[in-house]
């Protein structure tokens, strides 16, 4: 006969557990509560939503005509995005499969750990190296007045996707059986051709995560782009122009919008907005994965 | 192609590690074309090692040393000007675990040529009577001429691994290499795979790893024994079987061991 206290205490460790379980969604659900919470006063109350959507002119503190359109927020979040996913998606694919099919023991390893720790690195000190080395580059390079645009937040970004999208493709390649490999490397294929007409297709939806979710990076950062992006609200039509992206500026008027005030509220609509952007890639990236299972 | 009766695979004092592990000793094998050879012995015996060396896929693996040399239509295959890809054209191989890739069964038929082919690409007229040349000659067209375009992880295993050996076909191959190619398969499906081989036999040479003893007696009219990386007998099935030279041998068939 155990003692009584031992059912009892595997009883709460069960319990302790299940709860750790659960607590996750606990935490997304209060965060979308808390930041619905925060807008929604605004949100129902004098909320235009055409004007928010269609509008370029973002004028949060005018004394005479308050105007709240994000859409050239929109446009610096997409073109930054863009921009760095043509960067960093033909560069973080091409390293998974380097990593995962060309490469092998030490190599392999030395390789992961230095992606690893570039996904390490802060995004204040990325913003910094967007200041002090992209800046006066880019100006050098391509004679242009300002180097704080959409190139440099774009390659930033870049870099910093760079590290989720080589994990997670590596891992999709990974996932990919063996026997696939033998049986098309005993017909005589050679190892790209084993890449690109075997593994490609095999992982092409784990590939695809792997996008989505830089995607989902890309979009969501916040520090590295307010710093390199140069800060004006306004529609690109270069990548030598600056913008202003749409985590960029509630980091940047948050701390002096009055709490509660209709400023105040309209950057947290923004923050659902933002929510719902990458809550709807993360969905998207998910349902990817799902789809090699389904199969 | 080799008239009948020639050799197609002969192995010379060859020897192979893994690592520090010899997994071959000094393996003089001559195959002859046109036969099934079946390969026995207890797991670990190296049978399988020495049909993985025929197309050179265990060098995949990295740390494997070889000295020696095997000869394929008259051609050392570790020779430095050898090409894999043209060795692994001319010696198709199937599997213990049927392993057609993940494209419709049309393309699994065509991938050998595509591979082996400047462009990939071919008339569709052309790719259509190969595609049913080669599952006629597996006996699956009847079965599988109204889905060419399905899946053909979906099929059934005996379909897949029939599949896996049509695919070699239309690259018309010198030596077909099979690794237990019915231990994932039921007795009937086993007993189908059995006759499309010794139907298939005339044109090509079979080289076939088996656990079991009885498939050997059946589908081949060579055997080769090995035990601990040796060969210890070569020579027609049936005396194999009846009139075993070796001590070692009639221990193994009678099933004192392994």
């Amino acid at each position: 006969m155990r003692p009584r206290w031992e059912t009892a205490l595997e009883w709460a460790i069960e319990w302790i557990i299940r709860l750790c379980g659960v607590s996750a969604i606990l935490f997304v659900l209060g965060i979308f509560f808390f930041v619905f919470r925060e807008g929604s006063g605004y949100l129902f109350h004098g909320f235009n939503p055409v004007q928010f959507f269609t509008s370029i002119e973002w004028y949060p503190t005018s004394q005479s005509n308050v105007r709240y359109g994000v859409l050239a927020l929109i446009a610096g979040t997409a073109s930054v995005t863009l921009l760095a996913m043509a960067i960093a998606v033909p560069f973080g694919l091409g390293a998974a499969i380097f990593i995962s099919e060309f490469c092998t023991g030490k190599w392999r390893e030395s390789i992961k750990v230095v992606i690893e720790l570039l996904a390490a690195i802060p995004s204040v000190v990325w913003g910094f190296i967007g200041l002090t080395v992209m800046n006066p580059l880019i100006i050098k390079i391509f004679n242009a007045p300002i180097g704080l645009n959409v190139l440099n937040g774009g390659i930033i970004l870049a870099l910093m996707s760079v590290p989720i999208i080589v994990s997670i493709g590596e891992d999709a390649l990974k996932a990919v059986p063996d026997s696939y490999r033998e049986a098309a490397l005993a017909l005589g294929a050679t190892r790209w051709q084993l890449v690109y007409r075997v593994l490609l297709p095999a992982a092409k939806n784990g590939l695809l995560a792997a996008v989505l979710l830089g995607v989902g990076r890309a979009v969501g950062e916040t520090m590295a782009v307010l710093m390199a992006t140069g800060h004006a609200i306004k529609i690109p039509t270069s990548p030598l122009d600056s913008v202003r992206t749409l985590t960029a500026t509630i980091a940047a008027e948050l701390g002096e919008a009055p709490v509660h005030s209709q400023h105040y509220q309209v950057l947290f609509i923004i923050g659902i907005l933002l929510f719902i952007i990458t809550f709807a890639v993360n969905l998207l990236a998910d349902l990817a994965v799902k789809g090699i299972k389904g199969k | 192609m080799s008239a009948p009766g020639e050799f197609s695979v002969t192995t010379r004092q060859l020897n192979l590690w893994y690592g520090r592990f010899q997994a071959l000793k000094e393996v003089s094998v001559s195959i002859r074309h046109g036969l099934v050879t079946s390969l026995i012995g207890p797991s670990g015996c190296g049978k399988t090692t020495l049909l993985r060396c025929f197309n050179r896929v265990n060098e995949r693996y990295g740390n494997v040393t070889t000295t020696g040399e095997i000869k394929i239509l008259g051609k050392n295959i570790y020779d430095a000007d050898v090409s894999l890809i043209e060795l692994r054209k001319c010696v198709g191989m199937v599997f213990q675990r049927p392993n057609p890739l993940p494209i419709s069964v049309y393309e699994n038929v065509l991938f050998g040529l595509r591979i082996h082919h400047e462009s990939g690409s071919f008339p569709k007229a052309q790719a259509d009577a190969i595609v049913e040349q080669a599952l006629r000659e597996v006996n699956l067209w009847e079965d599988l001429k109204d889905q060419l375009q399905a899946r053909a992880t979906t099929l059934q295993l005996e379909q897949q691994q029939k599949l896996c050996i049509a695919r070699l076909l239309p690259l018309k191959p010198e030596v077909i290499l099979m690794d237990e190619p019915c231990s994932a398969l039921d007795a009937k499906a086993t007993h189908r795979i059995e006759e499309l081989v010794m139907g298939l036999q005339e044109r090509y040479t079979f080289v076939v790893v088996t656990h079991n003893m009885a498939q050997a007696r059946r589908i081949s009219q060579e055997c080769i024994f090995m035990l601990l990386g040796e060969v210890i007998e070569h020579s027609a099935t049936k005396d194999l079987f009846l009139h075993p030279r070796q001590e070692r041998t009639s221990e193994y068939i009678e099933g004192r061991y392994g």
